[in-house]
């Protein structure tokens, strides 16, 4: 399997040996070049993300979605991303300036902030510290706060409703989702995202396959917390486009309701991508401890591992956010502190179990 | 039905109103028309009243009083819930001030609005009320009117609101309100405290229209009415007409007729459950039923050549006979539309959210319903057998056999089952006539200037959310001394207060979803 390592330490000798930069610029240039090129793939992901969300959902409404723009509708995002940034910005009166412009950058910077740990490919995670995924519940709590002033500032009954309701069921959620995480964390040994791969890697030794039944029902979990996490129906209470209009977001124009957009799509590929890396297996390879086959399955970048399995998850979020009705926000409570919340414990005590007796499945 | 009215004078009105209710059982009103009776008479109210266990129905005509310079009929909101709004909507078009009603506010008309507009003296100088660009006032108090010891007029102010409400206008613009329809919600964080309903948003002031219009003139006004029943509003209309006038119709007509209202009745269900949907953010089930309705809309549009304004029926018969094609194509809908609509129960009525969501939600059992005029499919969903095609049949009702759908919980999730059980019962009234469609005149020939001799009618159908009538009260002239409509939605409206009280938004925005009403039919 191809490692990306070699590439970074490449250019790392590079800057430092070749160009005989001082440890400062070294460090400084790196980070310019992994800073943009985190944004631009953030960029171009919510772009096919957006893209893939609009074909996906009028297949399933019997529709064909947009086509007139770009071979099969494919520019059609391109030119909505133009007309988003050139649209004007304004504020709405009475609003709390500070904190009505403030918050689409909090949202965003806990959307990129959770993207930057994924890890897409043998050595190339971005940031990869010994409580990576700690860190990443922490980073993605930052969202909350985002939502919260958006509509507490934003001078709109609508979006004060909406943001109680975005707070509540964020916080809610968070705690199942972190405990689900932890009990991954049980069964690897290890809080840091690429030991977590690592321990992934070799035939029948994803997450959800070595710790089955807790494993299973620990996936399931998150990814009905991680919806909820993402504000996607059947969560999207605090949008709730038939009765609060658009939300924490009404008053937002331009780039501002740009950035919830982006935010929106890309926490959607973010859950999608820790549960892959978590459950299974992120960049590793199915292998199934057969020679042949898994040297085959090998053959294949990691990349292409990791992404096609997150998409995998995402079309399976689509799904369901255009298959169920909206649930109400005590329901969605009910949901989550009397059914999640235990089961989780439940999934935690179970997988602790697990790994004590060693019941786990090693091929 | 030609009203005999009773007629019991003021002092004994409101004692013999409430004998009618609780003596006789008259306890569903279905309308209360002002009219300006003219010089001599003055003002005066026309209450249609209805025995719920005998179907039998009757009309008691009481005129006001003159205290000074107003006039005053005493108030039957005590008796009849749907009183509140039906009282309001007569005292802002004709400003009789009903005693004792707690809430004497105009319903339709701007608070800014000077004169009452349905009086025959009414001066139509558009000096008198200006177009204004200014918003409108906002009242945060209202007045209940009562005579006292000395027989005069007194006053008492209401607040509406207290200091520590938090309100919230759902509409005039709202995704969910169907149209322009004002809910002026008092929460307590989620929870619904009390909703004062604001309507005329749209209103056209289409009954005063009608009494400058000719008859054959005024048809076009209701198919604009109610998009998604114009066929069934303009049943009424018609009807009504053909009634005073006594025309006989022959029997291609009425075959035609009915075929044509369960055909609208269908698109009216199709839409309202794909509306379901899509106010609980089931958007991919409100696609399906979309796609449904484009086959009844085409089948439709071949004969009558209009989608949404069908301008279709006319006093005396059809505006033209059926397309060659019709017979066949009706029947292939038919065919196609069955199993498409346990499609809508896979894919949103049996989900379990829709359950959480519908079930127990905007409740009122039977006795509310018709206290508050709840009629149509909502009404039905408790219980209440109000069909008027079963009740007071017309056309071919009586002679085709079908159900009257009725449930027992009177929750959001009857009312949706109800409307899905009625496209089925449709189809089978469809399905019986379409064969035997008899050969015949589709127009009964009438005089150029049509002319409806001297006396009162109250004609109604079953709309698709209710019970649409038409009240006609005729001079002998070409057009209409007074033509008042009876709203399938407000009713509906007034009931959303006591439904909702206690109960969390996202429920308004379901309860609204399931009670089916159609904001440009309210408001007129």
């Amino acid at each position: 399997m191809f490692d990306f390592s070699i590439v970074t330490k490449w250019f790392d000798e590079l800057l430092r040996v070749t160009c005989g930069l001082s440890n400062f610029w070294a460090v400084l240039i790196e980070c310019v070049v992994v800073g943009l090129a985190i944004l631009l793939a953030y960029a171009l992901l919510a772009i096919v993300l957006i893209f893939m969300e609009r074909k996906v959902c009028a297949y399933f409404q019997c529709r064909i979605g947009p086509v007139r723009v770009g071979w099969w509708g494919t520019l059609q995002v391109l030119a909505d991303v133009l007309k988003m940034l050139i649209k004007e910005i304004f504020a709405v009166d009475k609003a709390d300036k500070l904190l009505y412009y403030l918050a689409p950058f909090l949202v965003i910077i806990a959307s990129v902030g959770t993207f930057s740990f994924l890890p897409w490919n043998k050595g190339a995670h971005i940031l990869d510290f010994n409580v990576g995924i700690f860190l990443v519940t922490a980073i993605s709590s930052i969202g909350v706060v985002g939502v919260f002033i958006a509509g507490w500032g934003s001078n709109n009954k609508y979006s004060v409703l909406s943001a109680m309701r975005g707070a509540v069921q964020m916080i809610s959620y968070e705690l199942s989702l972190g405990v689900c995480l932890i009990s991954a964390v049980i069964l690897t040994q290890t809080m840091q995202i690429s030991g977590i791969v690592e321990a992934q890697t070799g035939p029948w030794q994803w997450l959800i396959v070595q710790g089955h039944i807790p494993a299973i029902l620990a996936f399931l979990v998150f990814c009905i917390a991680g919806n909820a996490e993402a504000n996607r129906g059947p969560f999207d209470l605090a949008e709730a486009e038939s009765e609060l209009t658009a939300g924490y977001h009404t008053e937002y124009s331009g780039m501002g309701f740009g950035f919830y957009y982006l935010a929106e799509y890309l926490n959607l590929f973010v859950v999608a991508g820790i549960a892959t890396t978590v459950f299974l297996g992120g960049w590793a390879p199915l292998n199934i401890g057969l020679d042949g086959f898994d040297a085959i399955m090998n053959y294949i970048p990691g990349l292409v591992w990791f992404l096609g399995k997150t998409f995998a998850v995402v079309f399976l979020l689509m799904w369901i956010k255009w298959t169920f009705p909206r649930l109400r926000i005590d329901q969605i409570l009910k949901l989550e502190w009397k059914y999640l919340m235990p089961l989780s414990l439940v999934i935690l005590v179970l997988m602790t179990v697990c790994v004590a007796f060693g019941w786990t499945i090693h091929y | 039905m030609k009203l005999e009215n009773k007629e019991f004078g003021f002092d004994s009105f409101a004692s013999e109103m409430a004998k009618l209710k609780n003596e006789k059982h008259f306890d569903y009103l279905v309308t209360v028309v002002g009219e300006d009776f003219g010089v001599e008479e003055g003002l005066g109210c026309i209450y249609i009243l209805e025995n719920t266990n005998t179907h039998e129905r009757c009309s008691v005509k009481q005129l006001a009083k003159k205290v000074g310079e107003e006039s005053v009929i005493p108030s039957v909101y005590q008796l009849w819930n749907d009183a509140d709004l039906l009282e309001r909507e007569v005292y802002d078009f004709y400003g009789i001030k009903f005693l004792g009603h707690p809430d004497m506010r105009r319903l339709y008309l701007r608070n800014d609005f000077k004169g009452y507009p349905l009086r025959k003296d009414y001066d139509m100088d558009p000096k008198k009320n200006m177009y204004t660009t200014e918003d409108d006032v906002e009242v945060d108090t209202t007045t209940e009117w009562n005579l006292n010891n000395e027989g005069e007029l007194v006053q008492t102010q209401h607040a509406l609101f207290t200091d520590d409400n938090f309100v919230v206008n759902i509409g005039p613009q709202h995704p969910s309100t169907h149209g322009v329809l004002r809910l002026q919600t008092v929460l307590d964080g989620e929870t619904v405290t009390k909703i004062y309903p604001h309507l005329g948003y749209i209103h056209r002031g289409i009954e005063k229209l009608c009494e400058q219009f000719t008859y054959p003139q005024t048809l076009a006004l209701t198919d604009r009415m109610n998009y998604l029943s114009a066929m069934m509003h303009r049943h009424a209309l018609v009807g009504v007409i053909e009634e005073g006038m006594g025309i006989e119709l022959s029997e291609r007509i009425l075959y035609i007729r009915t075929i044509m209202d369960e055909l609208q009745r269908i698109d009216n269900h199709l839409l309202y459950t794909s509306c379901c949907a899509q106010d609980l953010g089931a958007l991919t089930a409100f696609l399906y039923g979309m796609r449904d309705r484009e086959h009844v809309l085409n089948v439709m549009e071949e004969t009558t050549g209009g989608r949404l304004i069908q301008n279709y029926y006319r006093i005396g018969g059809l505006q033209a006979d059926i397309d060659p094609n019709f017979v066949s194509n009706v029947k292939e809908l038919c065919k196609y539309l069955r199993p498409m609509v346990q499609e809508y129960l896979d894919v949103f009525g049996d989900n379990v959210i829709t359950h959480q969501r519908f079930c127990n939600v905007g409740v009122m059992d039977e006795k509310d319903c018709i206290s508050y005029g709840v009629t149509g499919p909502a009404g039905r969903a408790s219980g209440w057998k109000n069909d008027v095609r079963k009740n007071h049949p017309y056309a071919m009702y009586d002679k085709v056999d079908f159900e009257q759908i009725t449930l027992t919980h009177g929750d959001s999730m009857d009312r949706y089952y109800c409307h899905i059980q009625e496209i089925y019962q449709s189809l089978n009234i469809i399905e019986q006539l379409i064969d035997n469609i008899p050969e015949g005149e589709f127009y009964i020939k009438q005089k150029p200037i049509i002319k409806v001799p001297e006396g009162q009618w109250y004609f109604s159908v079953e709309g698709a959310s209710g019970e649409f009538g038409a009240y006609l009260d005729s001079r002998g002239d070409k057009t209409a001394y007074r033509l008042k409509f009876r709203p399938m939605g407000l009713t509906l409206v007034g009931a959303m207060d006591k439904m909702l009280r206690g109960q969390k938004i996202a429920d308004l925005v379901t309860t609204g979803a399931a009670l089916d009403f159609v904001i440009p039919d309210i408001d007129r």
